[in-house]
């Protein structure tokens, strides 16, 4: 039903100390950096040049691994890539002294030199970065090991370490998104679970398309995935092994629906929705045990939690108070507390790996928005508007939100966008055709 | 109707049912009250027959609607869910789901929880009827399953609905 999972791929991870690079670390409040908090308006220009080929085997990686590289980078909207058409100097051996001012005079702030080599069933892909304008490497050179069908993943690492040096934040690029894969006309709509990496790439289906399937959800660690399917006949929480493609059912009460799953921090306890007599109210479970613990018990609908990063609370939302809003309460329980008080529908809402924020869906006025909020409910910032936007997911670093949206009509599909959260660089993610769904897995060992 | 008739309707609902979408038969089914195509009951002599399936869903109304953002059952609701709960008390030998749903406008967790309450609610009114309790499953389909496929008030307002579809085997 699928190829492997790329989960569970270790990447060897060295330091270079190679001859002749005395170069001291620099620090990162050097001058190459990106205040992403105060809000970018030009993008950083940057150059990859293809990677040195160190032998035969490796030169189908060198352009590719550049390529990702420069994607990565640009799909951010901090950086823009000075092409390659416009490069003076070229790099043809990794370890040659850099020519700064062939890259100064194309105004290239960054640049990003690499190597890889391949042998058998290993490749190895080596990279430094350099601050033109101070005229010095900025930070040690890396090296990664791995197979070579790993290469994307390679080159991910490093464009996660250029975009952490230069910003102070942690990368987001190494990592998958599981998501609902649709296909078929909207009234018989068919949907599959799929992974893929962040940026579209290696798409893999987990189900086949014979029962609905809805709002798949990583675990911590990336390994397990919850998801609600339809496959007996009822809408039930399921748990899936990503690397066997497993699942078995959660949580299964005859005669009851559960639905809207989320892992705790912790990995094991799951807290969810399950309706018995048309009433919703979440629950937890121990997903080794079984054990389940009620945490709401309330005639309205309590639906879609979701824990703090540190495990203590659950944000979620209810129309307890007429209609959808979003509440806070303790992971052991105690009365919710409302943050969500402007005017409209909250709902879907989704705590930052930063702890800072809190992602939401907000219909109003008969739109839909991606928003975020402190987890206090001030400072609200609505991201995006649309026909029918929903379901926000965190990037690994709280930086970017991914999400559905929907256009309209009988020929209406849902594809996935992401977003700054400063509201800056609406991207669609490709997913090789419709989707929705998504969620974002951490950052990758 | 005939023995063999009967069975050919049952064999149809079975068919249906291992599609594993029970709406199927509800939204297109034997000729039925909308939507996408499905099963031409043409021949059954159906609608006519009282105690026919097809006269369950198009005669008597398989369906009852909503209001935006509702589950309360309109005095509309009411006298349809009758009809189908004096139907239910006749033919005995059959079991149905309810199935609940919503228009697109909302989000997807919400949708289910409130196709449930539509289900439920539709459950309830049958049971107050008279229904055996243990005849009725409910599912919510959320937004999931529209009939309709327009994005206008006219096409939501037949999405929001609950629907009873009907199976064999309430062995009472």
């Amino acid at each position: 039903m699928t190829q492997r999972s790329p989960f569970g791929l270790i990447l060897a991870l060295l330091m270079i100390f190679g001859a002749g690079f005395a170069a001291p670390t620099v620090a990162q409040t050097g001058p190459l950096r990106i205040e992403i908090t105060e809000g970018v308006i030009e993008p950083l220009p940057f150059a990859v040049p293809n990677f040195v080929a160190e032998n035969g085997a490796a030169g189908e990686f060198a352009a590719d691994i550049a390529r990702v590289i420069a994607s990565d980078l640009s799909g951010t909207g901090l950086f823009r890539e000075i092409p390659a058409s416009a490069h003076i100097s070229r790099v043809d051996s990794f370890d040659a002294p850099v020519a700064y001012a062939d890259w100064k005079a194309i105004n290239a702030q960054a640049l990003v030199t690499g190597a890889v080599s391949a042998s058998g069933d290993r490749i190895v892909v080596k990279f430094r970065l350099f601050d033109i304008f101070s005229g010095q490497q900025m930070g040690e050179g890396l090296q990664f090991v791995g197979t070579p069908q790993s290469w994307r993943r390679m080159a991910h690492k490093v464009a996660d370490a250029v975009y952490s040096r230069i910003t102070g934040e942690g990368g987001y690029f190494d990592s998958r998104v599981v998501f609902v894969s649709e296909s078929g006309p909207k009234n018989e709509r068919a949907k599959r679970l799929a992974v893929m990496d962040y940026d579209g790439a290696n798409v893999q289906f987990l189900t086949d398309s014979s029962s609905i399937v809805l709002a798949p959800r990583f675990s911590p660690t990336g390994d397990r995935i919850l998801y609600t399917s339809y496959q007996s006949g009822f809408p039930k929480i399921y748990l899936m092994d990503v690397a066997s493609v497993q699942a078995r059912a959660l949580g299964d009460q005859p005669g009851t629906m559960t639905f809207a799953p989320r892992f705790a921090p912790n990995g094991r306890t799951v807290v969810f929705s399950l309706e018995q007599g048309g009433n919703s109210d979440l629950y937890t479970i121990d997903t080794e045990s079984g054990a389940l613990g009620r945490m709401t018990n309330a005639p309205s609908i309590e639906t879609a939690p979701d824990y703090s990063p540190d495990g203590s609370s659950i944000v979620f939302e209810s129309d307890r108070s007429g209609t959808q809003q979003i509440y806070v309460m303790g992971a052991g329980g105690g009365e919710p507390r409302r943050i969500s008080n402007g005017p409209g529908r909250y709902s879907t809402p989704v705590w930052s790996p930063r702890g800072d924020l809190i992602a939401f869906t907000k219909q109003h006025q008969g739109r839909f928005h991606i928003g975020v909020m402190r987890t206090d409910g001030s400072e609200e910032r609505l991201l995006t508007a649309s026909f029918l936007d929903e379901g926000p997911t965190w990037a690994p670093n709280g930086r970017v939100v991914m999400f559905s949206r929907e256009t309209a009509g009988a020929a209406g599909q849902s594809s996935l966008y992401s977003v700054d959260i400063s509201g800056r660089n609406l991207r669609p993610v490709a997913s090789q055709g419709a989707a929705s769904d998504p969620s974002w897995s951490p950052l990758l060992p | 109707m005939s023995y063999a008739m009967k069975a050919v309707l049952l064999v149809a609902v079975l068919g249906l049912a291992a599609c594993n979408n029970p709406d199927r038969f509800g939204a297109g089914g034997a000729g039925g009250a909308g939507g996408a195509g499905g099963i031409n009951s043409t021949g059954l002599g159906g609608a006519n027959d009282p105690q026919s399936v097809a006269y369950f869903q198009q005669t008597l109304g398989d369906r009852v609607f909503f209001a935006n953002d509702q589950s309360t059952l309109s005095d509309e609701a009411r006298q349809t869910l009758m009809g189908q709960a004096q139907w239910l008390q006749t033919n005995s030998n059959y079991a149905l789901i309810v199935e609940g749903h919503a228009d697109e406008q909302g989000t997807r967790q919400y949708n289910l929880a409130l196709g449930a309450r539509r289900a439920s609610a539709a459950q309830n009114f049958l049971v107050s009827q008279g229904v055996a309790g243990n005849r009725i499953r409910t599912v919510s389909y959320g937004k999931e399953r529209p009939v309709e496929v327009c994005s206008t008030e006219d096409c939501y307002s037949r999405n929001r609905r609950a629907v009873t579809v009907l199976s064999l085997g309430a062995g009472s």
